[in-house]
C-alpha cells in the first residue's frame, strides 16, 4: 500500500496510509485460497466472514462486500486502519507458510471506503439510509395503535442507554439498534466517537471516517446526546426514572498515569492523554485558528513503548519538534505498538532509547529543562511473559528535553463508577464483569477497556457484541421487557 | 464546560444561578483572554456550540456554623451561590470583597441582601477598604471566632488568606479555577498537589482544603499557555479592530 513520503508527511495531519487502489485490492483478493476452514476468521475478535468479503471484492462487489463485514462489524473503515490485523486475521492465514498473509486489513479499508464513496449508487438497493428511514418510520408507526406495516426489524420501545460512544458504546448501540430497541448513546465531550476521536490522530485515523461511522450507527436509529456526563450531569438513578431499562458502560479507560516522579508538575509536562487530546479532538495543531493551544519545544521526549506512545511522538513530530525521542523501558522486541506504527515513526526520523527509564524530571522557572534516565537490563520475564527491566546502578544520565508526554498507560475513569458504589469493581478499579459483560448489579453490563484496562478497539468491539447479546437475553427474560 | 463554537477551546465557567421554571442557567465571566471577550460579544438569542454542566464535586459545605467568606474579582460570583447555599443552613455569614477600583466590584447588593456583615476593599481606595482584603480579615480574625473560611479569587488572594487563616488554625476551603480540557478527569492538566497528593482541579475539587494547597506550583502551572493566550488575544484584536473599520 502506498504511503505519504515521510519528508513530507511529517509537516502535515494529512492521513500517510494511502489504501489499496482498485486493481492492488483485486490482485491481493485474487491470492486468497478462500479456504472452507478459514483460519483467519478465528482470528478475528468480531467472528468477520473473511473469505466472504473477499470472494466478493474478487466479484467487484465491492459494497456487498462492505455489508457483508458490517454483519459482524459495524466500523469497517475504523477496523481497516487501526486493527493489528498482523496479530489476529492476518497471522492465523494460512498462507504464511508460504511467504506472507492476505493483507486482510488493507482489504477491508479498500471496501469500506469504496462503500464511502459509491453509496449514492447503493441507494436504491437498499442500502443503510433506506434501512434506516423505514427504522425511523416504524418507530413512529410504533406510537401509533394500529402499526401494522412490515419493518426490516422487529422493533421493541426498551430503551436502553448506551454509556460512552468509543469503540465498545458505538459497537454496542449498533446492534442493539439492529435488534430493534430504543438506544440513546452518551457522550461527555462535544463529539462522538472516544478515543477514535481524542486519541488516535488524524493521519492514522481521519476525523471524517469517524463521523462517517457514526452516521452510520446513528442511521440504525441510534440517539447521539453529546456533553451528557452520566454520574455528574446525570445519573443511573435519574436515567431509569427516564425509563431506560438496561445500561452499557463503556467509558473506557481514561484515567491517565503518571510516573510518579519528582518534577512531574513542572509546565511542559503532558500525559499522553492531554497531548493527544489537545491535539486531536480539539485541533490545536491549527492554533490559532482553533482555539485550543498546545506548546512543543524542539526537544520532546516520550515516555512508552505503545500505541499511545507512537502516536504522541509522531503528533509531536508535527507540531514541529526537531528531536523527538521515545523512552521505553525495555527494547523494541518487548514493544507493544504495532510493528507498522513503530515502522512510521522511524521513517519519520522518530529516535528511540531502549532500556531506558525516567527517574527524575529537572525544571527551571517551572519548565521542564531535562529528563534524568536509569539504563535498564532485561531480566527474568514478568507477568506479562516479557522480560522484566531491571536498573543498572549508577547508570543515570541527562537527557535535555522541553517538553515531556508520559504514555505510560490509562487506568479506568472512575468518574461513572463512584457514582454507583453497590457495582463490583476490580482492584485496579476496573467492572467486574462476567465473560458476557454483565456487571454486578441486573440491568448494568459493561464492555471495552472499563472492564479489559487498555487494549484494542477490536477487543474493545468485541467485547461490546458480546455484552449487547447479553443484554437482549436479559431483556427478553424479564416479564415486564 | 462552554465551548463556543466549532474552533473554540472548552473553558470551565461557573453556574452563578439557575432557573428550573424557565430552564436557564446564569453564567457570569470576566472578559479576559480571547473565548471570554468574544463570549462577551454574542447578543441575546445566540447559541453556545457545547455546555456541559454541572461538573466537579459539589461544595463541602454542609452544615452551619460561623464562616467568613472572602472573594475577589470574577470570584466574587462564585461566592454568592455558595453564601447563599451556607445561609440556607443556617449559618452566620461575614463577606469580605475586594477589588481593584469601584467600577469593578460585582454583585454587591446580592452580598447584602445575605449578611448585614460586608466588608468592601478596593486596591486603589475608590470604595471601601484600600487595600487587600487580608487586612480586615486579620482584623478579624484576632478579634472572633470563626468555624471556616472559604476563598475564591484570584490565586495569589486565595494563598494569602490560605496563610492567614492557617496562623490563625481556622479550617480555609479555596476553589481554583484551573486550565482544563475535558474536565472528567480525563487528561490531568488541571492537576494540583493538595496535602502531597495529586488531584485534579475538575473532578476531585475545585474546592481543596486551602492549607494543604501547592500554591506556588499551582500559580506556575497557570502560566503554561500564557505565550499562547497572548498570541491568540492579539490575533482576535487586530481582527475585531479590521472588523469595525
Amino acid at each position: 500500500m502506498n504511503k505519504q513520503p515521510a519528508s513530507q508527511r511529517i509537516n502535515n495531519f494529512d492521513e500517510v496510509a494511502l489504501g489499496f487502489s482498485e486493481e492492488e485490492a483485486l490482485k491481493e483478493a485474487r491470492g486468497c485460497l478462500l479456504c472452507k476452514k478459514a483460519s483467519c476468521i478465528k482470528g478475528c475478535p468480531v467472528d468477520i466472514d473473511i473469505p466472504g468479503f473477499i470472494k466478493l471484492i474478487k466479484e467487484k462487489k465491492y459494497c456487498e462486500a462492505a455489508d457483508k463485514i458490517r454483519d459482524k462489524n459495524n466500523l469497517p473503515a475504523i477496523c481497516g486502519r487501526v486493527c493489528p490485523q498482523e496479530d489476529q486475521c492476518e497471522r492465523a492465514c494460512v498462507l504464511n507458510n508460504k511467504g506472507r498473509p492476505i493483507r486482510i486489513g488493507y482489504l477491508e479499508r479498500f471496501v469500506a471506503d469504496w462503500d464511502m464513496e459509491h453509496r449514492r449508487e447503493m441507494r436504491d438497493e437498499g442500502s443503510v439510509e433506506r434501512r434506516a428511514l423505514s427504522v425511523e418510520r416504524a418507530r413512529e408507526d410504533n406510537r401509533t395503535p394500529n402499526a401494522s406495516r412490515p419493518t426490516p426489524y422487529a422493533l421493541r420501545p426498551t430503551k436502553i442507554a448506551v454509556i460512552g460512544s468509543g469503540p465498545a458504546g458505538l459497537t454496542a448501540s449498533a446492534d442493539l439498534a439492529k435488534m430493534g430497541y430504543d438506544v440513546t448513546l452518551f457522550e461527555a465531550f462535544h463529539k462522538a466517537g472516544g478515543v477514535l476521536v481524542y486519541g488516535i490522530p488524524e493521519f492514522r485515523l481521519p476525523k471524517s471516517i469517524v463521523a462517517y461511522e457514526v452516521d452510520y450507527v446513528k442511521s440504525l436509529g441510534v440517539a447521539v446526546e453529546t456533553d451528557v456526563v452520566v454520574g455528574r450531569t446525570v445519573t443511573i438513578d435519574g436515567l431509569k426514572k427516564e425509563g431506560f431499562q438496561a445500561f452499557f458502560v463503556g467509558t473506557g479507560a481514561g484515567l491517565p498515569h503518571f510516573m510518579g516522579i519528582e518534577g512531574e508538575n513542572l509546565n511542559g509536562v503532558y500525559s499522553a492523554n492531554e497531548f493527544l487530546t489537545r491535539t486531536n479532538l480539539m485541533k490545536a495543531y491549527l492554533f490559532p485558528g482553533y482555539d485550543t493551544p498546545i506548546s512543543v519545544g524542539e526537544r520532546i521526549g516520550v515516555i512508552g513503548g505503545g500505541n499511545v506512545a507512537m502516536d504522541s511522538a509522531r503528533c509531536a513530530k508535527r507540531l514541529g519538534g526537531k528531536e523527538v525521542v521515545v523512552i521505553y523501558r525495555r527494547t523494541e522486541r518487548e514493544m507493544p505498538a504495532r510493528i507498522e506504527e513503530v515502522e512510521n515513526a522511524k521513517e519519520e526520523g522518530i529516535r528511540f532509547e531502549f532500556l531506558a527509564n525516567p527517574t527524575r524530571i529537572l525544571g527551571k522557572d517551572g519548565w521542564i529543562s531535562g529528563v534524568e534516565c536509569i539504563k535498564n537490563t532485561l531480566g527474568e520475564p514478568d507477568g506479562s511473559g516479557r522480560r522484566r527491566p531491571v536498573p543498572i546502578k549508577g547508570s543515570e544520565y541527562m537527557m535535555k528535553l522541553d517538553t515531556l508526554v508520559c504514555a505510560i498507560g490509562q487506568g479506568p475513569n472512575p468518574l461513572l463508577l463512584s457514582t454507583m458504589p453497590e457495582l463490583r469493581l476490580t482492584k485496579e478499579g476496573k467492572v467486574d464483569a462476567q465473560q458476557d459483560g454483565a456487571a454486578s448489579l441486573g440491568g448494568v453490563f459493561a464492555g471495552g477497556d472499563i472492564v479489559s484496562g487498555d487494549a484494542t478497539v477490536i477487543w474493545a468491539m468485541g467485547s461490546a457484541k458480546r455484552a449487547a447479546a447479553a443484554i437482549d437475553l436479559y431483556l427478553k427474560g424479564r416479564k415486564d421487557a | 464546560m462552554v465551548m463556543k463554537d466549532e474552533n473554540g477551546e472548552r473553558i470551565p465557567l461557573t453556574i452563578f444561578d439557575r432557573d428550573e421554571k424557565r430552564g436557564t442557567i446564569t453564567i457570569i465571566f470576566q472578559e479576559a483572554g480571547k473565548t471570554t471577550k468574544s463570549l462577551a460579544q454574542l447578543n441575546a438569542g445566540d447559541a453556545l456550540i457545547h455546555v456541559t454542566g454541572p461538573l466537579g464535586s459539589p461544595t463541602v459545605i454542609d452544615k452551619a456554623g460561623r464562616i467568613v467568606m472572602a472573594g475577589g474579582g470574577v470570584g466574587i460570583a462564585e461566592l454568592v451561590p455558595i453564601a447563599r447555599h451556607a445561609k440556607s443552613l443556617g449559618s452566620d455569614l461575614t463577606i469580605i470583597v475586594g477589588a481593584r477600583t469601584r467600577d469593578l466590584l460585582i454583585l454587591e447588593d446580592e452580598l447584602r441582601s445575605l449578611t448585614d456583615r460586608v466588608i468592601v476593599t478596593t486596591d486603589d481606595g475608590s470604595y471601601g477598604e484600600k487595600g487587600l482584603i487580608t487586612l480586615p480579615l486579620r482584623r478579624l480574625l484576632e478579634k472572633e471566632k470563626f468555624d471556616l473560611a472559604y476563598c475564591v479569587g484570584p490565586d495569589i488572594m486565595m494563598k494569602n488568606v490560605s496563610l492567614l487563616t492557617e496562623e490563625f488554625k481556622l479550617r480555609t476551603i479555596v476553589s481554583l479555577d484551573a486550565n482544563m480540557v475535558d474536565a472528567t478527569g480525563m487528561c490531568g492538566t488541571c492537576r494540583v498537589m493538595v496535602g502531597g497528593k495529586t488531584r485534579f482541579a475538575c473532578v476531585d475539587g475545585p474546592e481543596f482544603d486551602g492549607h494543604e494547597v501547592d500554591f506556588p506550583e499551582f500559580m506556575l502551572r497557570q502560566k503554561r499557555f500564557v505565550k499562547e493566550e497572548k498570541l491568540a488575544l492579539e490575533k482576535f484584536e487586530t481582527r475585531c479592530a479590521c472588523g469595525k473599520r
